[in-house]
């Protein structure tokens, strides 16, 4: 298979581009995505190719231009709603859960929302207390959503294409940590499933669990563990709701030890859920107590040394992993 | 430095009438009479020294950030200082400030202390949010600046409750918020404008309307683009002035002060502005032409204020070569300030989470 190296960035700018060729009803709507060229430049170009119709440039009204896309949705249309970074999203929250996620279910089935949001998330660019929330887990709390996370380069450029076709609200969390990072992906990437998790690396003596921001930072510390004779099955988990559980539980089944990383806030994040899971089907596999590396309890400091310190770092993964092996 | 503003507000109300004035305003007023007499022109040369003052701070931070002493997002005032400092001016030290992520302007017209802004820049302990906010949240209870908000209009309802606890408090003070035109099209500031005038609470409203929300123009955000309209569906008294004047806007803001106090009730305050510098120092000016910068940059309020005092022969050439020196030193004791500063240690990462605790 051709690889080609591109950026996170233009991974996402061309899973976009793709949606917008080839389906009229597609639209991408959000705060500075045409003039300015999106806030990180990942829409840098479109509005000169599709024009004013076809990239929507809004006004700061998060719960009105959110709300506008779930009704445009119902109506036909294919719109692409960019809430520019999660941050922003709170002053959407009741459009997205009262009426996108709940449509559905309270219409008796008539009126479902074929609706994508995208937005920017995640910590690492000192950007202080509001603008740094990894809030994945608030999401992946509502029924009606479908929630991804694209923790690689090849679901930063397919994902969206898939999530296009789904008939349901899909969330899709990017990662603004990660635009300028370079990586090999197959040339002719494209629509990637949205329903499985991903083993990103095959191991024997321990599961991790990861999204988002922890797949590159875990998989950095198992190339460690690996020259240290730990091998470390690397668990993506996409989609974080609905989740699929198998491939983690099979996992474990076979290492026998877990532990899952997240940036997100400790208490009832993702790494919560994930080992329910674990006990109430695999719980009699485990060989080791379960354990989690996650967000520090704290809003994010501006400081470097703390923001850093805020979220677990691939040598955390690698210390709290040889622990766990008992080393 | 701080007298003198006091002083300001005293002399920008001479024309008032007494009869109108509340009896506890008028006594603070009296207070702040006998605290000094100012020569002429040395009130407004302290109006040119603050906007000359957060232009230079302004240059430094961008020179600061350039070297990676500051990081994250950095928001410049360049061009906009008139606002600031003219509506700063019509407030007493005690009225509340409240403000968005560029706000270093509106803390240097505060009074901030330039040194403890920088090293929040840096994110050093010493910062006056002990470095844990950095460029976007300057926050100093003592001189009642309450931020530095980064959410686009999400400190406007906050300004309206704080504007109800002092009407129930009987306090006589008034709440002051500035916030861009791109934040008047949030359901908040519409909420904010209709709690304040249904419940007739002292909120200054400030609308810098510098034309562009990042890179989005008004055109593309705004059906009714002439903002101060906006203040007559919720009955609000409002008006549009040029933000490039600084004696514009401090009339203006004096204006509104006096209504504010006068009739208890809210007013909306439109200042025309213009920003020089990007939105942010991420910002690649894709949407505007460069001339277009140019010509609002001959609108420049400080050469303009500055001829203005000379004309009227209150400052002198002189005078403000030494301002220059002044506002060069006060930075340079700054920077060092900042640099000198020290890094929390980590082990204090949980701090401020809950009030009284323990790190
Ligand atoms: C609720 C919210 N949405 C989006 C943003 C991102 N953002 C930061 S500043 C800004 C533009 C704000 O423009 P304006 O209110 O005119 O203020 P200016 O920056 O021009 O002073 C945007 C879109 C944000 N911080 N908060
Ligand atoms: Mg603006």
């Amino acid at each position: 298979m051709e690889m080609v190296k591109m950026t996170y960035r233009e991974a996402l700018k061309q899973g976009i581009r793709e949606a917008l060729l080839n389906d009229e009803r597609v639209f991408l709507m959000g705060e500075d995505v045409g003039h300015y060229g999106g806030a990180f430049a990942v829409s840098k170009g479109l509005l000169q190719e599709f024009g004013a119709e076809r990239i929507m440039d809004v006004p700061l009204s998060e719960s009105g231009f959110v709300g506008a896309g779930i009704g445009a949705a119902m109506a036909g249309m294919k719109p692409i709603v960019e809430v520019m970074t999660v941050n922003f999203s709170l002053l959407a929250m009741d459009q997205i859960i009262n009426n996108a996620a709940t449509l559905l279910h309270m219409s008796g089935g008539q009126l479902n929302v074929p609706l994508v949001i995208r937005m920017g998330c995640g910590i690492g660019r000192q950007l202080a207390a509001q603008h740094s929330h990894s809030w994945e887990p608030y999401f992946a709390h509502v029924p009606g959503l479908v929630v991804l996370s694209a923790g690689t380069h090849e679901d930063a450029r397919g994902m969206l294409l898939t999530a296009l076709k789904s008939p349901d609200p899909v969330i899709l969390f990017e990662y603004t940590f990660m635009l300028n990072m370079e990586k090999e992906i197959a040339s002719d990437a494209g629509a990637m499933d949205i329903t499985k998790a991903k083993v990103r690396r095959d191991g024997k003596d321990i599961t991790l669990i990861t999204y988002g921001n922890g797949v590159y930072k875990s998989l950095e510390a198992a190339e460690e563990l690996s020259s240290q004779g730990i091998e470390v099955e690397v668990i993506d988990l996409r989609i974080l709701r609905p989740m699929d559980e198998e491939t983690f539980l099979a996992s474990v089944a076979k290492t026998h030890r877990a532990l899952v990383v997240e940036d997100a806030w400790r208490s009832g994040g993702m790494a919560a859920e994930v080992f329910s899971r674990i006990i109430e089907k695999v719980f009699f596999e485990l060989d080791a107590p379960l354990q989690r590396l996650c967000g520090v309890e704290v809003p994010i400091p501006y400081p470097r040394h703390l923001e850093e310190a805020s979220v677990p770092q691939s040598q955390d993964i690698v210390s709290t992993i040889r622990k766990m092996m008992g080393l | 430095m701080v007298f003198l503003r006091a002083e300001g507000f005293l002399g920008a109300s001479l024309e008032w009438d007494k009869e109108w004035l509340p009896q506890i305003y008028k006594i603070h007023m009296e207070k702040r009479a006998k605290e000094k007499k100012v020569s002429p022109g040395e009130q407004e040369r302290h109006l040119l020294y603050q906007m000359m003052l957060i232009r230079r701070f302004e240059e430094k931070s961008a020179e600061q950030y350039t070297k990676e002493k500051i990081r994250g997002f950095l928001h410049l005032y360049i061009g906009e200082e008139a606002v600031a400092v003219g509506v700063t001016q019509a407030l007493s030290d005690e009225d509340y400030v409240l403000s968005t992520y560029r706000e270093h302007g509106h803390a240097l017209a505060k009074n901030m202390d330039s040194g403890a802004i920088m090293a929040e820049m840096y994110g050093k302990l010493e910062g006056c949010s002990k470095g844990r906010g950095g460029s976007m949240h300057l926050f100093d209870a003592n001189i009642n600046f309450y931020g530095g908000n980064a959410i686009v209009a999400g400190h406007l309802p906050m300004d309206v409750g704080m504007a109800l606890a002092s009407k129930k408090q009987q306090k006589n003070i008034i709440t002051c918020c500035f916030f861009g035109e791109g934040a008047a099209a949030e359901g908040e500031f519409h909420e904010a404008m209709n709690l304040a005038a249904l419940w007739q609470v002292p909120v200054l409203f400030v609308c810098e309307n510098n034309l562009y929300a990042m890179g989005t123009a008004l055109k593309y955000t705004h059906a009714m683009q002439d903002l101060e309209k906006k203040g007559g569906a919720y009955e609000i008294e409002a008006y549009a002035v040029d933000g490039m004047d600084l004696i514009a806007v401090s009339k203006a803001a004096n204006d509104a002060v006096k209504y504010i106090k006068t009739n208890n009730r809210p007013y909306f305050l439109v200042c025309n502005t213009y920003r020089f510098r990007p939105h942010s120092m991420f910002d690649a000016e894709l949407y505007r032409d460069k001339k277009e910068v140019e010509e609002w940059k001959k609108k420049d309020p400080i050469p303009k204020y500055q001829q203005h005092l000379i004309n009227k022969k209150l400052l002198s050439k002189k005078q403000i070569d030494e301002m220059e020196k002044q506002i060069e030193a006060e930075i340079k004791k700054a920077v060092i300030f900042a640099d000198e500063g020290s890094w929390e240690p980590i082990e204090d990462l949980t701090k401020f989470v809950y009030s009284g605790q323990k790190a």
